[in-house]
């Protein structure tokens, strides 16, 4: 009996400095760990899986609670942000299939808080010259933003800006990090 | 109120900007005229002229003159190196040879037997405005002076006394307009600070100019935010570039030795990638004003706009032809970024590049009818010079790093641009065969060169 409770206060204290060590982990912004799966089943209506990003979440988050989004700042909306970024094909500002699904989720939100207003930055990769890809990270920003006016969001909530090449997600020279730099990406400016 | 606080900070901004810049910025050296006369020193075999530069003689002996004669004299030979013009000797070989005790007595004997067809002997003496500089050329076989230069001024920047005389002397030996004196500019992430107001951690670019071999580094713009490829006026004084000084790109002008700002576009869209027309007078860039990317024109005070482009795709990096008459600029409109020609007056479309992706052309200056862009070899890019007469396409770099953004040297004879292969992203300078590859910047990531006319 003693034995067993020592043994569930060892278990405690060892969950708490694992919690403890992945707290100290550098403070990064972007990469949102996938929710966990457990809560996904709670989802109606799952759309497919986006097809690369791998540091992306797969499955839509549940909408977060109305005060969720009311009490945080926008640092930490931003941080931890309801919309998703949407990825792009090398050289390409069109918007694929997988890209259309998390505009759609990103509509869905902005339907939700009609106070809201964000900045749509397009983002390019380094294999494109720095001078082209600003425009090339306009127009997917352009895209995006169009795509979500057909759906019915005003187009005075959604501004655009081009980075081009300049501030990339990840700093890799690899598929996968290239893959994570073509993106228009979302910040919530107003809520 | 807001506004006016924020025009205010951004003006002492400038302002500050602006006096670093005009205290590094010294008076021209004054010169007095040589009474003798000037020949021109040219191996009659038709060999290429040999010429030593050793240290100038310090006629003083404090510690600022014996630094500025070293400095002038190594800083003279690596000018006139650049150019290719001379064969240079290389200087740790007249080590041995007894400085000359007087601009005149000149030991021909020693300098004949290293083979020198000429000799520049210099001193530097302190007076009471700084200090002066009297610099010579002597051909070592006539044993005579063929020109001379004697320069005062300010002893803060001795490299600008080479950097003068290495100009006269290619100008008066080989008619030649040396770069010597010329600048670039060019975007740095060197002071590593963080973009204000983001949650991502992105750090701040600001545009600097430094000499054309890179000394004398000066940050131009205080704006903690991107600020991208800058771009000269004609005549050295002001620089636009891309700013994200309002959130979004636009076109700032600074006036750099003023200490003044200029915004042309006055919030009409989103505006990114000016250059200069050759007479200074107009500006050519890339707005999203009518919902895509599409070139302009405009005045330099932003009057006058005149669409040059119509088409669903990309439209951008434009570059004006010497005469102004034409515009070269990159467009995705065949489905892959290609270089394509057009009148300023919008007339006269065609292509003129057949790469898989090829941006950023920069006309070459008379008498070089040429363009050089940024072209797709493989996984990076390289640099491509492309003969608009007989249509020939060359390559400069070869799949060392990766490669972009040229910019021509005034005279046409060299290429700034940016590459990857010294590790991180620097400045480098290549001649227009190739030759003489010479990196530039070494602090932090620097990127869009562009180079003073």
């Amino acid at each position: 009996m003693r034995h067993a409770k020592a043994l569930i206060v060892l278990i405690v204290l060892l969950t708490v400095v694992v919690a403890a060590c992945n707290k100290n982990k550098p403070p990064v912004a972007r990469p949102m760990p996938p929710p966990d799966p457990g809560v996904s089943s709670t989802v109606t209506d799952p759309p497919p899986p986006p097809p690369q990003p791998v540091m992306e979440p797969t499955i839509v988050p549940p909408m977060p609670a109305e005060d969720a989004i009311g009490s945080k700042s926008l640092d930490d909306l931003n941080r931890d942000s309801p919309l998703r970024p949407l990825f792009f094909e090398l050289d390409s500002s069109d918007v694929s299939a997988a890209g259309q699904q998390v505009l759609q989720a990103n509509a869905a939100v902005l339907k939700k808080y009609p106070g809201m207003q964000v900045t749509i930055e397009g983002h390019c990769d380094e294999r494109g010259t720095a001078e082209y890809n600003l425009a090339l990270g306009e127009r997917r920003a352009l895209a995006a933003k169009n795509y979500l006016v057909s759906l019915g969001i005003s187009a005075d909530k959604v501004k655009t800006v081009s980075y081009g090449k300049e501030f990339p997600f990840d700093a890799g020279h690899d598929d996968s990090a290239w893959a994570n730099n073509r993106r228009a990406h979302f910040v919530i400016t107003a809520k | 109120m807001h506004n006016y606080f924020v025009r205010w900070k951004a003006l002492a901004a400038a302002m500050v900007a602006a006096s670093a810049v005009a205290a590094a910025q010294q008076p021209a050296p004054q010169e007095k005229p040589q009474t003798a006369v000037e020949l021109i020193l040219r191996d009659s075999s038709g060999a290429q002229t040999r010429l030593a530069v050793p240290d100038l003689l310090a006629l003083s002996p404090d510690r600022e003159t014996t630094e500025a004669a070293r400095t002038i004299g190594q800083v003279l030979w690596d000018d006139l190196n650049y150019e290719r013009e001379f064969y240079m000797i290389p200087r740790d070989t007249y080590k041995s040879i007894p400085a000359a005790p007087s601009i005149t007595t000149v030991p021909y004997d020693r300098w004949r037997e290293l083979g020198a067809d000429g000799v520049v002997i210099g001193t530097v003496q302190k007076v009471a405005t700084g200090i002066r500089v009297e610099l010579r050329l002597y051909n070592v076989r006539a044993q005579q002076s063929i020109f001379g230069r004697e320069y005062t001024g300010s002893a803060a920047n001795p490299r600008l006394y080479a950097h003068t005389m290495s100009d006269e002397l290619h100008e008066s030996q080989r008619s030649l307009r040396g770069v010597a004196r010329t600048k670039l500019t060019f975007s740095s992430d060197r002071n590593r600070e963080p973009v204000v107001g983001t949650v991502e951690k992105r750090e701040v670019k600001e545009v600097y100019v430094a000499d054309y071999d890179g000394a004398n580094a000066r940050r131009i713009t205080i704006n903690r935010t991107l600020n991208i490829t800058p771009s000269w006026s004609p005549d050295g004084r002001s620089i636009a570039y891309t700013s994200y000084r309002t959130g979004v790109p636009d076109i700032l002008i600074s006036n750099i030795y003023a200490g003044t700002m200029e915004t042309p576009s006055k919030g009409s869209g989103q505006n990114w990638l000016p250059v200069f027309s050759p007479d200074g007078k107009r500006i050519a860039f890339t707005s999203n004003r009518d919902g895509n990317p599409e070139l302009y024109v405009m005045n330099r005070d932003g009057s006058d706009v005149r669409r040059l482009t119509n088409n669903p795709e990309i439209d951008t990096s434009p570059t004006f032809s010497p005469s102004g008459t034409q515009i070269a600029f990159a467009s995705g409109r065949s489905g892959t970024p290609q270089v394509y020609v057009i009148g300023v007056d919008g007339a006269g479309l065609r292509r003129i590049s057949q790469e898989s992706y090829a941006d950023r052309p920069t006309w070459s200056p008379a008498p070089y009818n040429e363009i050089a862009f940024t072209a797709r070899t493989g996984p990076g890019f390289d640099i491509k010079i492309l003969n608009i007469g007989t249509g020939e396409t060359r390559q400069i770099t070869f799949g060392e790093g990766t490669n972009e953004s040229p910019a021509w040297s005034p005279n046409g004879r060299h290429l700034a641009f940016s590459s990857t292969r010294a590790g991180r992203l620097q400045i480098f300078t290549v001649d227009r065969d190739g030759r003489n590859l010479r990196q530039i910047t070494r602090e932090g990531n620097n990127q869009t060169p562009h180079w003073s006319q």
